[in-house]
């Protein structure tokens, strides 16, 4: 897929974001805007997937183990054809399809119940060892967040699928840099991520998580990788796209009031328009 | 009279998924490094392509557990009881018991009969643990023989399943013909009309002996063993409870949360009786040998039978 279509689908997928916090009054808008670009990525190129074999045992998973993230996800399965995108406007309200956190029962396309942090990866792991058992082609792919890998389940997750050789695995750590508290080098740093998932026997690969050639080259690289698993740094900027959400720690878990919503919506509209005129 | 056979639960558990394995192709057994104790290692060594030691982490283990389930499989996840309901309670229920996948945690050495090794190890709030998560079938079973029907039951049920096991062996109490096993159901194994004890797990055979033990007093009581707590037989326990007025719990468990709070909240609502609770009171185990433990704590059946006479005076 050309990169303006890529984008142009990533700035829906923003749009989808802003559109289903605001009508929640709640959520996680941060850390959902730095994955946008990746999750297009994803679900429009890289993954073998499609809303019409939503349960195809074939088809390749993904784990959304930063489970926070659900309003990109649901914006990009929307997108994708999964449910329609006026869902999104009932996220996290009484009855909703959609879930403050990811729900596999409820929510075609998603492959797994996630929220509580250091989960997902783990389950990713498990699907990827029912891959070799089984014989199957299918990949899984996982996004954490980079506070969440202060979470030990994560390194138990890790040592295990480096020791299994789970080369049909490839997690994606969102290395945007701010957590709930704060700068993550503040909080308690997680650096060197990189050397970290070397030592538990990861090929690693560091990507732009806002440069599809960039994310491209990584997600083929990890695709060819043979023999371990691969852990790819997405060097992010949390709330990306939306200015005035960029680089704020205080976007982690605040949804936009109707000003901020107008505003939002309006500078993602003008990107729209830009790349449509490109 | 013939000896007792005496078999643990545990071992139930470990020859039923070795003689399950091939009937259910899609069964896939993990551990975390205890598989020699829990038994799981009969079924690493029969079927080693469907067993997967996680090694210690438990955590692990519950949520790529639920990782496997989503694509089909049935998994036995087991370690004691402690480890697997206690280090692992939140990911068996987020990974597993909130999206109801097809996870049977099969824990071992639940209770104070783990003995030597102490509080640490000794698990007496699994089932209370287990108990609370929407969903979650709850069962243990008295003896080996329950235990293998368990075992095959779970696999049956869709969702997630705990299964209390034992370390030590215990009487086998179900070696009879018209033996039958149905999760949710109770068995009356005793008739009695002067006071109702139900008891689940190994304590079963304590509340049997106690009943016995009663008979000689002039006591007739009755017998229940409930071996799925959850969901529980609801119908088996009012119609006693009608019929004594008087009903004693017997678990190898805190009396805090497990059957004995399970029964009360059935009778509460739907036939008030006088309940006395028999367990581990509000104290955490200590080191001895099971059978010293169970004599302190007054859950053999000279202790069962003691601790009813004093509350029926």
């Amino acid at each position: 897929m050309e990169n303006l279509e890529l984008q142009r689908l990533a700035n829906e997928i923003r749009k989808g974001i802003i559109i289903g916090t605001h009508a929640a009054k709640s959520g996680h808008p941060g850390g959902s805007l730095s994955i946008a670009d990746v999750c297009a990525l994803l679900y429009f190129e890289e993954m073998n997937v499609a809303p019409e074999k939503a349960n195809d045992p074939d088809r390749d998973r993904f784990v959304l183990s930063k489970g926070h993230a659900a309003p990109a996800l649901y914006s990009t399965l929307a997108l994708k054809g999964y449910f329609s995108m006026d869902e999104l406007n009932n996220l996290r309200h009484l009855g909703a399809m959609l879930q403050g956190h990811p729900d596999m029962k409820l929510t075609p396309g998603v492959d797994m119940s996630t929220g509580s942090l250091g989960q997902g990866v783990s389950a990713a792991v498990g699907m990827a060892l029912a891959g070799k058992m089984d014989k199957k082609d299918y990949r899984v792919y996982s996004i954490l967040g980079d506070g969440e890998i202060q979470e030990g389940q994560v390194w138990e997750a890790a040592m295990y699928a480096g020791f299994k050789k789970l080369d049909n695995l490839c997690i994606m750590v969102d290395n945007n840099g701010l957590q709930i508290d704060g700068n993550i080098e503040d909080v308690c740093s997680p650096y060197p991520i990189d050397k970290k998932f070397e030592a538990f026997n990861f090929h690693v690969i560091n990507a732009d998580a806002h440069d599809f050639d960039s994310l491209r080259a990584a997600l083929k690289e990890a695709r060819e990788t043979k023999g371990m698993p691969t852990a790819i740094i997405l060097h992010s900027v949390k709330g990306k796209g939306v200015s005035f959400m960029e680089n704020n720690a205080g976007w982690h878990g605040v949804a936009p009031n109707d000003e901020e919503f107008a505003s939002a919506m309006e500078e993602l509209k003008r990107e729209g328009e830009a790349l449509c005129q490109k | 009279m013939s000896e007792v056979k005496r078999i643990a639960t545990r071992q139930g558990y470990g020859e039923a998924l070795c003689d399950l394995g091939e009937q259910y192709p899609n069964l896939v057994v993990m551990d975390a490094d205890l598989a020699a104790s829990t038994k799981t290692g009969m079924f690493a060594k029969k079927y080693p392509e469907r067993f997967f030691d996680a090694g210690i982490a438990e955590a692990n283990m519950a949520s790529m557990a639920a990782g496997l389930a989503s694509t089909g499989k049935v998994v036995f996840i087991s370690s004691f009881a402690m480890f697997a309901t206690g280090r692992a309670y939140e990911q068996i229920r987020n990974s597993i018991g909130y999206p109801h996948l097809n996870v049977k945690i099969a824990a071992s050495h639940g209770g104070i009969t783990v003995g030597e090794d102490g509080a640490t190890h000794q698990c007496i709030e699994d089932v209370a643990l287990m108990r609370n998560i929407p969903g979650m079938v709850v069962c243990v079973p008295s003896d080996v023989i329950e235990a293998k029907a368990a075992v095959k039951a779970a696999i049956e049920y869709n969702g997630p399943v705990f299964l209390r096991l034992g370390r030590n062996a215990v009487p086998v109490i179900n070696d009879r013909p018209d033996y039958t096993f149905e999760l949710g159901k109770g068995t009356l194994l005793k008739e009695g009309e002067d006071v109702t004890i139900i008891a689940s797990g190994i304590v079963v055979e304590s509340a049997m002996t106690a009943a016995a033990m009663l008979k000689e007093k002039g006591i007739n009581a009755e017998v229940i063993n409930i071996h799925t707590i959850k969901p529980i037989d609801s119908d088996i326990i009012v119609r006693s409870a009608r019929k004594t007025g008087k009903v004693v719990t017997v678990e190898e468990h805190s009396v805090i949360g497990g059957l004995g709070s399970a029964v009360c909240e059935v009778l509460s609502e739907q036939c008030p009786t006088p309940v006395k609770r028999l367990g581990v009171p509000d104290v955490f185990g200590t080191s001895a040998s099971a059978s010293v433990l169970m004599h302190e704590f007054k859950l053999d059946g000279e202790g069962v039978c003691e601790q009813i006479l004093d509350w029926m005076k």
